[in-house]
């Protein structure tokens, strides 16, 4: 019997408007309308600012650990602008520009890496799931999420983001698989940043592209320039025109790049190269837009001037706000646990600033039990 | 009031929740046409529809991370992990994501779900099919961990955690599945969870226990001479320290009771608490009879392992001799 061919298929990679300010008429014309572009690119410019600040707090103390967004800006705004505002937008810890663009207050973030659960308390309007630490787990909600709506009879889709590290853990797959398996319509945005802290791509897959680990689950996929708003609002719009009337799963894998390191907590001057860096630089997407912009007579340097003042100001507003909120409860971290204080949990949360934590006082020894008491009217009134 | 067993208590309770909440939706392996491997939800994809009770894909993480984003959602899933042993890939969304959601979010996002989990030894099944992982979860804050040790019970826990805004993992003794039978009422009916029961009232002597091991207890408390009490926890987490601590108050003496590894086993937390509890009433240190810190050895070795009511006897006399 002669071999035959049980599958082939190919990864398209979109490109609309490249570093050197070429624009692919094509497929950009009329893709984003001006007005709006000058929105994004402004959202853009406001998100690359706060990143700045988020930094010099950090290092000032002002802030814990902080993961910059610096480079990829492009890729969640793309799909924030595309989606509705009722789609699910389930994302990792380099989205911010996606969820401002969304309507997340800047001081949620702010709150969170500021050791504030508070600032993960988005209000559920605007369908933007908390910041997710722990890494590639955040997909399958992102399905489950969806998977509520299409129960519920509601035409909401959802967008995932996630790195190309992330796409090495098992959930992951599993997210996919169950994504094309139930018929969920999620897109799943690959993130390609190219560096997972010091762990280069190529160690996360072998395979030429990432975009091609959708393919395995049945999925279309897709590669763009991450760095290219045109190219990622392109492709999100193809990708959740399809899951929204497929009710199925779409895969985008955006190449984009982390000018900043891993977090404030990392250096990534011991494990790339300047080079490289510097390479990535001259494909920055704010850039890219602004000088497309200039060439078009959209923007000038009076705009921008003008822009960053309003920046600065709004974001010095938002530290503001972020840095003055009241100090929480000191047993907040009690009350949060369940609906309802499980009864010996309140004892505790009772006891916490006395020795005798969920213990029975009158168990002690008389001259402990004074101690006990003592004790419990000082933290009473501290 | 039917005569049912604990698989047939839980399968009506499904039934009954179900049709009062839309908003209640099973998944896992084989739940569906094949009514799980247990046959626990029998009849139910049938009764229901394929969109309500469904066949996942093979990956429990995959069922827990699901079941996750649908709870977020605004629906109560009730995740099948097939048995305990498989827990362990489920072990990141479950402890990462469930328990943490509420306080992550400080209540903006919470994870109403019910985790069906197959539980224990003494079915001779194999490797990771009879293990006893409760402590585990009790152990990580934000989870509620309850394990029914009859029908009744079970059908009446059951529905609370249905209605629990929290996740809850309910563990089935699979011991106990077909063991025996008890009237159950048809009337709507529920147990709060964080509640012991006494199973039976004594003086002497008060055990603790929960799941299948309730069964072993009952025959050593039936063998013996003396007034002792046994309390089934019913549930985990919450602990019901309060009924413990009451009873071993009145008897000064406790034997602690499970199928689960000694060491860190929730009887080491049991003992601790009456230790703090009920120390000038004590009579004589707490015993524990348990599984070893050993694996659960394949099945042929299975009942040397899992505590019976030969030493659990033994455990009841040496207590008694102080």
């Amino acid at each position: 019997m002669p071999i035959t061919t049980a599958f082939e298929t190919k990864i398209d990679r979109i490109s609309i408007l490249d570093e050197k300010g070429n624009f692919d008429e094509k497929l950009g014309k009329g893709l984003i309308p001006d007005t709006d572009l000058i929105k994004l690119y402004e959202a853009m410019v406001a998100c690359r600012h706060l990143d700045e600040v988020a930094f010099r707090l950090q290092r000032s103390g002002r802030m814990g650990t902080y993961p910059q967004n610096m480079g990829q800006e492009a890729t969640s705004l793309g799909a924030a602008y595309v989606l509705r505002q009722d789609d699910w937008l389930v994302t990792c810890y380099r989205e911010n520009c996606g969820l401002f663009w969304r309507g997340v207050p800047k001081e949620a973030i702010l709150l969170h890496w500021m050791g504030d659960e508070r600032g993960n308390a988005m209000p559920r309007p605007h369908f933007a799931t908390p910041i997710a630490v722990p890494l590639g787990t955040q997909m399958l909600h992102a399905a489950g999420l969806t998977l509520a709506a299409k129960y519920r009879g509601l035409d909401r889709i959802a967008c995932t983001f996630f790195g190309d590290g992330a796409s090495s853990e098992g959930d992951f797959h599993e997210a996919c698989n169950f994504a094309s398996n139930l018929e969920i319509p999620v897109v799943f945005v690959c993130q390609n940043n190219f560096w997972a802290i010091s762990t280069p791509c190529k160690i996360n897959s072998a395979a030429p592209t990432f975009a091609q680990r959708g393919i395995a689950y049945g999925m279309p996929c897709l590669q763009v320039d991450g760095n290219d708003l045109f190219a990622t609002v392109y492709a999100t719009r193809l990708a959740s025109e399809y899951a929204r009337k497929n009710k199925k799963p779409y895969f985008i894998e955006m190449v984009t790049y982390r000018l900043g390191d891993h977090t404030t907590a990392d250096d990534a001057k011991r494990y790339r190269d300047q080079a490289e860096v510097d390479l990535w630089k001259s494909r920055d997407p704010i850039t890219r837009i602004k000088n497309y912009m200039v060439a078009r007579k959209l923007w000038d340097d009076a705009k921008e001037a003008a822009l960053l003042e309003r920046v600065e100001r709004d974001n010095a507003d938002a530290v503001s706000r972020a840095e003055n909120i009241t100090a929480p409860d000191r047993a907040d971290f009690f009350n949060a646990m369940y609906e309802e204080v499980p009864a010996d949990l309140a004892i505790q949360r009772d006891t916490m600033h006395t020795h005798s934590l969920g213990q029975d006082p009158s168990q002690l020894p008389p001259e402990a039990q004074a101690r006990a008491r003592e004790a419990s009217i000082a933290a009473a009134q501290h | 009031m039917a005569n049912l067993n604990l698989v047939q208590a839980i399968n009506l309770a499904l039934i009954q929740e179900m049709e009062k909440n839309d908003g209640i939706l099973l998944l896992g392996e084989d739940i569906g046409v094949n009514g799980g491997v247990f046959r626990v939800t029998e009849g139910l994809q049938k009764r229901f529809g394929g969109e309500r009770v469904f066949d996942t894909p093979l990956a429990e993480s995959g069922i827990i991370g699901l079941s996750i984003g649908m709870a977020m959602g605004g629906l109560h899933p009730v995740p099948e992990i097939q048995f305990e042993g498989f827990l362990g890939p489920a072990y990141d969304q479950l402890c990462s994501h469930a328990a943490r959601m509420r306080s992550r979010t400080r209540g903006a996002y919470t994870v109403p779900m019910t985790v069906r989990v197959p539980v224990g030894g003494g079915i001779h099944a194999p490797e990771l099919h009879s293990d006893s992982p409760e402590a585990i979860y009790a152990h990580t804050p934000g989870l509620k961990v309850v394990m029914p040790s009859s029908p009744y019970d079970a059908k009446g826990l059951l529905v609370s955690c249905l209605r629990e805004p929290d996740p809850v993992l309910f563990f089935e003794p699979k011991r106990i599945y077909r063991a025996f039978r008890e009237e159950v009422p048809e009337d709507e009916y529920t147990l709060p969870l964080g509640k012991a029961r006494v199973v039976c009232e004594g003086t002497d002597l008060t055990i603790v226990s929960w799941g299948a091991s309730v069964v072993q207890c009952m025959q050593a408390i039936e063998k013996s001479n003396r007034s002792i009490e046994l309390i089934d926890l019913r549930t985990i987490y919450p602990f019901d320290v309060d009924a413990v601590a009451e009873s071993v108050s009145k008897t000064g003496r406790c034997v602690v009771v499970h199928e689960a590894p000694l060491t860190c086993g929730f009887g080491a937390e049991i003992s601790s608490r009456i230790m703090e509890r009920c120390f000038l009433q004590l009579e004589a240190p707490v015993q524990r009879v348990a599984g070893f810190d050993t694996t659960m050895p394949y099945y042929k070795l299975e009942l040397d392992y899992l505590p019976d009511a030969h030493r659990v006897t033994r455990a009841i006399e040496d207590c008694l001799a102080y």
